[in-house]
């Protein structure tokens, strides 16, 4: 008996963190917004319950022009990066020796050690009029004059592959990873070429970790906020400055609330979409035996 | 040589190093159209090498590979109509039975209904008729197995490698695989080459067995001839059972000699064709357990005989043997049959040992073998 419920007491203590974690700072402020978004302004401080944030999201199409906006870049950003990544994976997991494997992988990592704002920078300082792409241009005599690189869509979906590319090709290459070579010398033996061998057994095969890779990619990229306005600019019009604004410089919450809500249902939309479109399940994206 | 359209494969003089490791040194081999040809050796002998090269995975570094007489050296391994199935048999897990056979006959380019026609045919060949629509994970050993194998005969190939496929089975699972094996390569009628480091395995199986170690053939023959004629101590010490003792050779005359070995033993044997013994040169000795006979009463008709007292028994059905501990202190194996009754040897008795001269054979030392 006294051993159950020490046992008991173990489970309790390990769970309790991430319990707390969920609750407080997940479930709780997202309650706090669901009722926050459902109050509308009707005359100061007096609010009423009802739709009207949702419904001022529809009649403007500037909210939703951005919402869909941010949602094409950001499967843009998802698709660049699976092909930039997979060959990454690839050759990390099945062509790179034993040793080099470690090495390579702690390569993808070392970006992550310094702050986004610093990589954020470290982009502008490259692209910008007078940084050093430009300045190599006008030296080698590619330009006459200086080039502006930063403020439009490329620079931002190049500073957003590059942030979340290490997303895609860590779970790309445990997958490919856990895959027996002798698959795809089988592949080649009963007769395939290069391409059937990697469009009918090497992608079929990493299909759980391209998925949870882009899902994982899609959700950051469609809420990072810190790229796209520093990349941007002012025009980048990303969804999380949409809201941004409402909660900083307009100073509605209720709003702010709303559209916060509207990304989280539309993101989820997506990946249940392509969940649906890839033949995958959650389940099978996530927990790889 | 026979003629090229006798044999389906032939090697000659394959040579494959890695840096400096010599894997493969000087293999030639040619295997009859529809024959059952097992390559045997312990691991790290060069002959999962030797298979990878015949597939197409690894460049020979000398040498030529020729299937139906034609050398296969430059085309990749997807032309080649060499089929394998590997050692985990890699059958692909995103794809049902159907898919997985389909696969080969797809790459080629038929049409649905021939594939479809075709898969079932073999289906119906290996006996699972019943199977397309399973997926992967819920077949049993034996049927991935047989999977494993119509997947590649479906293709009609002209050689099919099989790497230690049965090494994954349990026992029981792994004495019937062996008999389905050999009905199969019947039925389909083809060469089948079949690597393994397991010697019940080649020899059960097999027409022809190469025995091969660090990187070279020993020796390449029937399974009889292995076993009575072994052409090299290895190959004596690793096909079959055997008492192997270590001696110097005392006299020789023809074919039989006399050996004395370490353990002070005086044994009368013959000394294995093509061999030139002379007296004091060291030697190793090999007496199979089977033509050990174990008496309590001395009987000696031209005979080698030696006493012993009995160390312990291993009970094992059929195949059970006795260790006796020889006054020279050596410890001999040899095949007894016990039958359970009160009559049977047991622990402590002293015996008398004998066997023909002819059934002990001597090679020069080869050093320390496996």
């Amino acid at each position: 008996m006294k051993h159950r419920d020490a046992r008991r007491l173990s489970l309790i203590l390990l769970f309790t963190p991430f319990a707390l974690w969920i609750a407080l700072l997940i479930i709780l402020p997202h309650i706090g917004m669901g009722v926050l978004s459902l109050r509308e302004k009707v005359g100061p401080r007096q609010y009423e319950f009802g739709f009207g944030n949702y419904i001022e999201f529809a009649m403007e199409p500037i909210y939703w022009n951005t919402l869909l906006r941010t949602g094409w870049m950001s499967l843009f950003v998802t698709a660049i990066t699976l092909v930039i990544g997979f060959p990454i994976a690839y050759y990390i997991a099945k062509i790179a020796g034993r040793r080099s494997r470690g090495a390579l992988f702690l390569l993808c990592l070392v970006p992550l050690w310094v702050s986004d704002l610093i990589r954020a920078y470290g982009w502008i300082l490259l692209l910008r009029e007078t940084g050093i792409i430009s300045g190599l241009l006008q030296w080698a005599g590619l330009a006459s004059q200086p080039v502006e690189m930063l403020y439009n869509d490329a620079a931002v979906i190049v500073g957003l592959v590059y942030t979340v590319m290490l997303f895609m090709i860590v779970p790309l290459t445990s997958t490919l990873d856990g895959m027996d070579d002798a698959m795809i010398e089988a592949g080649y033996n009963l007769g395939g070429s290069r391409l059937t061998v990697l469009r009918r057994i090497i992608i079929p095969y990493a299909m759980p970790g391209i998925v949870s890779g882009c899902i994982i990619v899609f959700m950051l990229t469609a809420g990072s906020y810190l790229t796209p306005i520093l990349l941007g600019g002012k025009n980048s019009s990303w969804f999380t400055e949409t809201i941004y604004d409402q909660f900083i410089t307009r100073y509605n919450w209720e709003s702010g609330a709303a559209f916060g809500f509207l990304l989280l249902a539309f993101t989820s939309i997506v990946v249940w979409l392509g969940l649906r479109l890839s033949g995958q399940s959650l389940a099978t994206t996530m927990a790889r035996d | 040589m026979t003629a090229p359209e006798d044999t389906d494969l032939q090697c000659l003089g394959v040579c494959k190093n890695f840096g400096s490791v010599k894997a493969v040194q000087d293999v030639s081999l040619e295997i009859a159209s529809g024959s059952f040809f097992s390559i045997l050796g312990p691991s790290g002998c060069g002959k999962t090498t030797l298979m990878r090269m015949i597939a197409g995975f690894e460049e020979p570094s000398a040498g030529d590979i020729r299937i139906k007489g034609r050398s296969v050296l430059n085309v990749p391994p997807n032309r080649r109509n060499v089929k394998m199935v590997f050692q985990h048999l890699a059958l692909f897990p995103m794809m049902n039975v159907f898919e997985n056979i389909a696969y080969g006959l797809r790459c080629q380019g038929l049409d649905k209904a021939e594939i479809r026609r075709r898969v079932h045919d073999v289906l119906e060949r290996i006996a699972l008729p019943d199977v397309a629509d399973r997926e992967i994970h819920q077949l049993s050993g034996g049927q991935k197995q047989r999977i494993a194998i119509a997947r590649c005969m479906v293709l009609d190939p002209d050689v099919l490698l099989l790497d230690e496929p049965l090494g994954a089975l349990d026992l029981k699972l792994r004495e019937a695989m062996k008999i389905e094996l050999k009905l199969l390569q019947h039925q389909f009628n083809t060469t089948f080459v079949y690597i393994t480091h397991d010697q019940s395995e080649a020899l059960v199986m097999s027409d022809n067995v190469a025995v091969m170690n660090n990187g070279r053939f020993e020796q390449v023959g029937t399974p009889q001839e292995l076993y009575h004629k072994p052409a090299s101590a290895f190959v004596a010490g690793f096909v079959g059972d055997a008492n192997r003792w270590n001696g110097r050779l005392e006299a020789i005359s023809g074919q039989t000699a006399t050996v004395g070995t370490d353990g002070g033993l005086s044994v009368r044997c013959s000394v294995a064709n093509g061999e030139t013994l002379r007296a004091g040169s060291p030697v190793e000795l090999f007496v199979r357990p089977e033509f050990i006979h174990l008496e309590r009463t001395a009987k000696t008709g031209g005979k080698d005989a030696l006493s012993g007292v009995v160390d312990s028994l291993l009970f094992n059905g059929a195949n059970s043997r006795a260790l006796v501990r020889a006054e020279s202190s050596d410890l001999i194996e040899a095949d007894i049959t016990l039958t359970g009754g009160t009559d049977d040897i047991k622990p402590g008795e002293r015996v008398h040992l004998s066997w023909a001269p002819e059934n002990a054979l001597c090679f020069p030392a080869s050093g320390p073998a496996a």
